[in-house]
């Protein structure tokens, strides 16, 4: 199977090299068969990743310790569960997933515009059969997963060889979230190359109108989604596994994923000033290469090690090839941008500080300038160095005296922006539109601060939030109600009728109000306490309204390791709520230990509970406890959000009901609202 | 003024504060790389500059005391003593041979006084594709947020 997958990867490297050189034939000569072989060739490309990537599982399943990959990432007694996460847990096999992943991207776009826009497909596909080579480079002739091992043999050959069991797969891998969050934040990386493509392959054909635009939003929005959850996904890993009671450290490789998400934010809502203003056309084509960049970069940045800490630590042979390919890309988009920028014309001029466009503005400006500050400062150690000689990195106080005003700032305008109007906002619309929000925010400031809130971050968050969520409930509940008038429908049951009229606007909404609960789970970290402690069978420790007695020790056998678990007895406030069972696994094949963490998990906060070893100088078990308020609505805040963008992507529903309404006066400001049909308040603008 | 100027000045605002906030960021957090052979060679106000230094974790080195944990780094010939500080657990992938990186200051008689330790397995450790799960060695530094 190892011959056959190494076999499928090669030949997926010749259909993408006929595809990338076929396709600019095509685009050439224009002929019709031309352009179809080197489509199927696109085609072909994917299904051959598909094999190959399938055939590597296989090796896993089959326990075929013959292959270098699976010796070194699985052993006989894994489970099956972690034998799928074992195909993305090394270099090689992540590799060939970021293949596989980009594949089921690219298959999707070449079947499903097969027979449609036939001017700009052939430069799209040209620009992903092009990504998809520099790939394949990689799996084929750099790191190939399929090697198979290898020794000399008495006659001085190399001969194969194959070992009883494996190595196993490292312990901070074995958790559930490691099976789903690098699919999803690979699925993000991977999916921002469609639109990219499509931009540039726009640009390259100078393809009429906003088109581009429209066919690429939901691919974007599906690349954001992804993104969106595994960037959420891996703080919940960290939080739940490294057992240090946070979720969030700016290393490195959390930035690069947070890198192509706020550029990919700033992208979902600039386009809409393209669809309804035909402005920042440059800005959209460079958000867009930027994005893709930074994805490309965030993929170098974690496989590399190029600025993982410390230069001691692992440093790879990719890194040359992944900076080739970048500076390609930006060579061959600012090419691109050069020969054909007239195109990129602006119709429009901004006409009001006070209005949507200003609003996208500064949306786009923040989250840029976030983007930058993340940036500059995870690059700090490899540019500090190149002109200094002195390698320097900045740590949380860098990053955080940035992003969190810049965040409070986007909160602002996530409720502001939707509803300003287009061209100018006149005063009457801003007093009905925000007047009771701000009161509402306000009063629940006021009321913070008569109860003791005295941290100021968090006192002017939670001030935004309740703003933020009165404008998007004020939307929801003025929609709902024109509908309950007309139709006599229960409330909940017009507001799924409003959302579904304009899936997009309101799925928008949606996701604001994910995005406000999930700053309500940051506000609390301001309040986040702990407490450690050695503790003997009996003994008891506080925290907030918690006492811990801890009642015993066991040892739990597994089949891939021994747990030594502490058996803790929660009361709050003094009655017996739960046990929590923190424990230490030691894994039989790595001999590496590995933590994990007990959580009493609700929406006011988190008992955080994490065995900490052994104490040096009483030889008792140390028991670490955190109280960290709110966590649970980052989590919450992040299904929100998932709930949302999925909402955004369905089809509008045909709104008969609202039409016949229009005879209505008391409805009449809230008409442009609910009808679907392209107003200038239409979508999640 | 103009509606572009009006721009222009909120531009400038809010780039300006930023850079400002990213210079008093910088200012507390800057940390700077030496190797163990390096070290010896710093002087005056160097060797008060908050520091992080990568080795391998000597065998046998590794001793719990009261309040603190001593060990030795090896690298490039050269050996570090370091007395970690922290009050948060050392990683699991703290052991003997582990590559780890102390973040601290010089102290008193050579030895280095490390108040994180971060540490991987220096034969099994592979980062992981995108999240923090592999790139990141396990740091004892807390999250900020």
């Amino acid at each position: 199977m190892d011959v056959f997958g190494s076999f499928a990867l090669v030949l997926a490297f010749v259909c993408a090299v006929y595809a990338f050189g076929g396709g600019i034939a095509a685009i050439i000569t224009r002929h019709p068969l031309l352009i179809k072989s080197t489509r199927q060739a696109g085609i072909t490309t994917c299904c051959l990743i598909f094999l190959a990537t399938f055939s590597l599982e296989y090796l896993f399943f089959s326990d075929n310790f013959s292959a270098a990959y699976v010796v070194s990432h699985s052993n006989r007694d894994l489970s099956t569960f972690y034998k799928i996460a074992a195909l993305w847990s090394g270099q090689e096999g992540s590799l060939l997933f970021w293949s596989f992943l980009l594949s089921i991207y690219v298959f999707s776009v070449l079947l499903t515009y097969r027979n449609k826009n036939g001017e700009l497909m052939p430069y799209v596909g040209v620009v992903m059969a092009g990504v998809q080579i520099f790939f394949l480079t990689l799996n084929n002739f750099i790191e190939n997963p399929f090697k198979a091992l290898a020794a000399p043999g008495a006659d001085g050959l190399m001969n194969y060889v194959a070992r009883a069991d494996g190595n196993g797969l490292t312990p901070l891998l074995q958790y559930p979230e490691m099976v789903i969050h690098p699919p999803n934040l690979y699925s993000g990386y991977t999916g921002f190359t469609i639109p990219f493509a499509f931009a540039l392959g726009a640009l390259l054909a100078r393809y009429p109108g906003e088109k581009w635009i429209h066919l690429t939003r939901k691919w974007t929005m599906i690349a954001w989604m992804f993104q969106s959850m595994g960037i959420l996904l891996g703080a919940h890993w960290a939080y739940a596994v490294l057992g240090w009671g946070g979720y969030w450290g700016w290393d490195p490789v959390e930035n690069a994923s947070l890198l192509p998400w706020l550029t990919g934010t700033a992208f979902l809502h600039s386009v809409m000033m393209q669809e309804k203003r035909g402005m920042m056309k440059v800005w959209n084509v460079w958000l867009v290469f930027c994005t893709f960049l930074l994805c490309i970069l965030g993929t170098f940045l974690t496989r590399s090690g190029v600025v993982s800490s410390v230069h001691a630590f692992a440093n790879s042979k990719i890194g040359n090839w992944f900076v080739g390919f970048m500076a390609i890309t930006v060579l061959v988009c600012l090419g691109a941008y050069l020969k054909n920028r007239d195109y990129l014309a602006s119709e429009n001029q901004l006409d009001s500080i006070v209005s949507r466009e200003s609003s996208f503005l500064f949306n786009n400006l923040i989250l840029l300038v976030a983007c930058v500050a993340v940036l500059s400062g995870t690059l700090f150690p490899v540019f500090s160095e190149l002109l200094t000689g002195n390698r320097i990195s900045v740590g949380a106080p860098f990053f955080n005296k940035v992003n969190i005003p810049l965040g409070l700032l986007l909160l602002f305008l996530t409720g502001v922006g939707p509803l300003l109007a287009w061209r100018k906002t006149s005063t009457e619309s801003l007093k009905r539109n925000f007047g009771w929000p701000l009161a509402m925010g306000l009063v629940a400031g006021v009321i913070a601060l008569v109860f003791g809130f005295r941290q100021f971050y968090s006192w002017i968050c939670l001030i935004l939030c309740v703003f933020v969520a009165s404008t998007v409930l004020l939307e929801f509940y003025r929609g709902a109600k024109v509908i309950r008038a007309r139709s006599g429908a229960s409330f909940v049951a017009s507001a799924v009728e409003l959302t579904m009229r304009n899936t997009r606007r309101y799925g928008g909404y949606i996701v604001h109000m994910g995005m406000v609960f999930v700053f309500i789970g940051l506000a609390g970290a301001a309040f986040n306490r702990d407490i450690q402690k050695d503790m003997r069978q009996g003994d008891t420790m506080q925290i907030g309204p918690y006492n811990l007695v801890l009642q015993g020790f066991d040892t739990k056998p597994e089949k891939n390791y021994t747990a030594q678990r502490l058996l803790v007895e929660v009361l709050e406030d003094s009655k017996p709520t739960m046990m929590l069972y923190p424990e230490k696994r030691r894994f039989s094949t790595t001999e590496e230990n590995g933590t994990m963490v007990a959580i009493r998990s609700t929406l006011k906060e988190d008992l955080y509970v994490v065995y900490a070893g052994t104490s040096p100088d009483s030889g008792l078990p140390v028991l670490h406890a955190y109280l960290n308020p709110l966590v649970k609505w980052i989590w919450f805040g992040g299904v929100v959000v998932v709930f949302g963008t999925l909402v955004a992507l369905l089809p509008n529903r045909r709104a008969v009901l609202v039409l016949s309404g229009a005879q209505q006066p008391a409805v009449q400001p809230f008409l442009h609202e609910l009808t679907p049909s392209a107003t200038m308040r239409e979508g999640h603008d | 003024m103009k509606k572009q100027a009006k721009f222009g000045v909120g531009v400038f605002v809010i780039v300006a504060s930023m850079g400002f906030l990213a210079w008093l960021g910088y200012g507390e957090s800057k940390t700077y790389y030496h190797t163990i052979a390096e070290l010896e060679t710093l002087r005056g106000s160097a060797m008060s500059q908050r520091m992080r230094i990568g080795g391998t974790v000597a065998v046998g080195s590794i001793r719990h005391l009261a309040g603190r944990v001593d060990f030795v780094l090896e690298g490039e010939g050269k050996t570090l003593s370091v007395s970690y500080v922290g009050t948060d657990p050392l990683p699991d992938t703290f052991i003997d041979k582990s590559q780890a990186l102390v973040e601290g200051h010089p102290g008193p008689e050579g030895r280095f006084v490390a108040e994180v330790v971060q540490a991987k397995c220096a034969s099994k450790y592979e980062a992981a594709p995108g999240g923090k799960g592999g790139a990141a060695p396990s740091p004892t530094e807390p999250s900020r947020m």
